[in-house]
């Protein structure tokens, strides 16, 4: 009836795994080379927090066009383009206002004087592009062949497989298709541009009549990423631009001193949690504590990006309380197996018999909850993000009724809920259960107080 | 070791009176204080000025409501380059401030602060940032988890009904958000995008709670096959009370403990965010002990013994 025993050594090996997680997690490793910080592994000072949090950029829009030919419903569907661009660019917190009385659109998003990751000009301005992809005759612009989203469907990034190079795929809408059947029929070179930049002019060695196309034009992975983004979130209906004197550094909505409010009651929270399960719990409770440390390490982990070249995530509160509810979690998951523990234990069961059956018996409950909430994280991120992300296209066809609505707020919830219920299954139920079953086979931690019997007796 | 033993078939018919005497006063009080929309979701005016020296957010704050009689959000800008400084203040609303208003503003704040020469430097009118669109994609997206879920409970709590099960659990969540939505409304807090995050966290957590009692009594289902469903489902809560208490002391302290902290450092617009959360996470942990379980109860005493009544009504 026995299973295999664990070993002593388990306990701290899991131990030193989440200390070193938790270490990186928090602070990072980063060292210094010349005067430039180089980031190895990021820690939580290297996370992007929301406008809410930490304050950001806004920018005011003026559209390079007369005002009086603009209709709200353009202002509208610029409003919307400019959203898509953002949340394309992971940037998923920010404000998106339309006056479509004085005609100007006004975006913020979250920026800190000091961060030098970001350069939030260049992203302005690529905000106010048209972006709009053009097929032309010959080498200029005079006669054009097909543009923008009328003719193309979508596009995305490929590698060509005999050069290894990277381009950019296109898919031709049907009027699309016809125009570009017709025109390799009739012209022998055609230029590919995007706004007033030509990225490439192919010449045409027989007629295209299929509804894809590649564009070849020395792209890196991350420049042929950004052209697909652009192309996909779709061109604006005018060119936007900014009276760069006027960019305005905002000061977190929340108030100034946020940022450092929600770290003091971040800790002081954790530590009273901590406490409270190691009262009621004593050595599970210990047990417990570790695992939720591990389980906030992770959480931080994947949302800084934690490896040096990824993008931070941007922590808003609506990701708080995915934070605040994975934790709750939990908490909740470390509770119903330590007091079953204890149950067991108070019924007759010996340490081990106790351990092994509170952890079985809570398993069912632990995992359904989870489960349950994994699948709500996994429906908000595929109704609120990025449209071309794999959770979207799996949801598209009923959301699709709906109109796009990209909110980055609810999806950052939904991103932090299931890292957050994700580690929760790592830690809550594997690692603290290999950490109670090491730790009970020392002599020294053997004793019925430390799993909630009496002091002295059995 | 304490063991409740509390008889939750009888309790329901209180707990429902409570539950609906707490809504009619948050709704009495929801007509008094009327919903305070953030300016996100009904559009508004957004007005800049130009300011030097130093300012702090509540006394502009207090400035603004007191000239307006209205409530506004106020925070501060400085340009890029460092060389000036900017109040912005939005106000909700459907219509534009109108011009008058906004020159009241004007005097009102130039006089109320002297010495930070206030200057008048932009207005907008805007459209909510978060459309109407938003609320029927939010209720969509939640619909098609509830399907997922109710698919997923039914599935896995198959030998105790789950589908019914999983449907008692919604009513539960439901109250939760609804004890959200009123707290925030009764505490005089703008409905912003922080209530959102609150009500997506009920979601799960409300869920999760009662998961855990389904749990047990899917599991005591196993041990005792021919017991009654209500003496099943009355041990199964008694027997995870426990669990449900410190967790959720656990919880709503660590939410406190934000409340707490944010005072101490004078952030209030913390406010709008934890507050909803303490009322909705008690929400719903009584409402999975107090109602969703006896509930379930009922509807399945109720599919019972239902041809039984067609037959004694024919009778008579």
């Amino acid at each position: 009836m026995k299973s295999k025993k664990t070993s002593k050594a388990t306990f701290f090996v899991v131990l030193v795994l989440i200390l070193a997680l938790t270490f990186t997690a928090f602070f990072g490793i980063s060292g210094y080379y010349g005067d430039i910080r180089q980031v190895y592994i990021k820690g939580a000072q290297d996370i992007r927090w929301g406008i809410d949090i930490s304050g950001g950029v806004e920018a005011v829009f003026s559209p390079d066009k007369k005002v009086d030919e603009i209709t709200s419903a353009d202002m509208e569907s610029a409003k919307t383009i400019i959203e898509k661009r953002l949340v394309a660019d992971n940037v998923t917190d920010y404000e998106v206002y339309a006056d479509s009385i004085n005609k100007q659109i006004i975006v913020r998003f979250p920026w800190t004087a000091n961060e030098t990751s970001f350069d939030p000009l260049a992203a302005i301005k690529k905000l106010g592009k048209t972006a709009v992809l053009s097929f032309c005759a010959n080498t200029d612009k005079s006669t054009v062949i097909l543009s923008g989203s009328a003719d193309i469907a979508s596009a995305s990034v490929g590698v060509l497989t005999e050069t290894n190079e990277y381009v950019v795929n296109l898919k031709f809408t049907d009027s699309g298709m016809s125009k570009f059947k017709t025109a390799t029929g009739k012209y022998s070179q055609i230029s590919i541009w995007m706004d007033d930049e030509m990225i490439s002019a192919p010449s045409v060695k027989e007629q295209i009549t299929t509804n894809n196309a590649y564009i070849e034009g020395n792209f890196t992975a991350e420049t042929a990423q950004d052209l697909a983004n652009q192309i996909n979130a779709g061109s604006l209906p005018f060119a936007l631009t900014v009276d760069e004197s006027k960019l305005q550094v905002i000061s977190p909505t929340l108030g100034a001193n946020a940022l450092n409010v929600m770290v003091i009651a971040g800790a002081i929270a954790f530590a009273l949690v901590c406490l409270i399960m190691i009262l009621r719990y004593r050595l599970p409770g210990v047990i417990a504590s570790i695992a939720l440390l591990g389980q906030l390490a992770g959480m931080i982990a994947c949302i800084s990006g934690y490896f040096g070249g990824l993008e931070s995530f941007t922590l808003t509160i609506p990701g708080i309380a995915g934070i605040i509810l994975s934790v709750g979690v939990g908490v909740d998951a470390n509770v119903i197996a330590s007091e079953r523990i204890r149950e067991e234990f108070r019924n007759g069961k010996t340490i081990d018999g106790a351990i092994a059956a509170g952890f079985e018996n809570s398993f069912n409950a632990v995992l359904d909850g989870n489960v349950t909430i994994v699948i709500i994280a996994a429906v908000l991120m595929g109704a609120f993000g990025n449209p071309d992300s794999l959770l979207a296209k799996i949801f598209s066809p009923i959301m699709a009724l709906l109109g796009s609505s990209i909110t980055g707020s609810i999806y950052s919830f939904g991103y932090t809920l299931f890292v957050g219920v994700v580690f929760n299954l790592i830690m809550g139920i594997y690692a603290s259960k290999f950490m109670m079953k090491s730790i009970s086979r020392y002599k020294v931690f053997r004793k019925p107080w430390l799993f909630g019997g009496a002091k002295n007796n059995d | 070791m304490t063991k409740f033993n509390i008889d939750f078939n009888k309790t329901l018919k209180w707990a429902a009176i409570i539950y609906a005497a707490v809504i009619v006063v948050g709704i009495v009080l929801t007509c008094i204080f009327g919903v305070k929309l953030d300016i996100n979701f009904s559009g508004g005016t957004r007005l800049s000025y130009t300011y030097t020296g130093d300012l702090s957010v509540s006394k502009v704050d207090a400035a603004v409501d007191k000239a307006l009689g209205t409530d506004a959000a106020v925070s501060f800008n400085t340009s890029m380059n460092g060389s000036t400084k900017q109040i912005v203040i939005t106000l909700p609303g459907n219509n534009a401030l109108s011009t008058e208003k906004q020159s009241a503003l004007t005097t009102a704040l130039t006089t109320e602060f002297k010495s930070n020469n206030i200057k008048s430097y932009d207005s907008n009118s805007v459209s909510p940032t978060i459309a109407g669109t938003f609320f029927a994609k939010s209720i969509v997206a939640i619909l098609i988890a509830g399907i997922f879920v109710v698919i997923y409970v039914g599935f896995r709590f198959r030998n105790i009904g789950g589908i019914s099960a999983a449907l008692t659990a919604f009513v539960a969540l439901i109250l939760d958000c609804i004890v959200a939505f009123l707290a925030c409304t009764a505490f005089r807090l703008p409905v912003d995008s922080n209530l959102i995050a609150v009500i997506l966290t009920l979601l799960g957590y409300s869920l999760n709670d009662t998961i855990v009692i389904y749990d047990r009594v899917r599991e005591n289902r196993k041990l005792y096959p021919s017991k009654d469903t209500s003496e099943l489902v009355n041990e199964s809560v008694n027997s995870v009370m426990i669990r449900t208490i410190v967790t959720t002391v656990t919880t709503v302290m660590a939410v406190a403990t934000i409340i707490v902290v944010a005072e101490i450092f004078g952030l209030t617009t913390l406010r709008s965010f934890a507050i909803p959360m303490v009322f909705g996470l008690l929400s719903g942990s009584i409402s999975s002990i107090f109602i969703s379980g006896p509930l379930w109860v009922k509807w399945k005493n109720y599919v019972a013994t239902r041809p039984v009544k067609v037959k004694k009504s024919k009778k008579k």
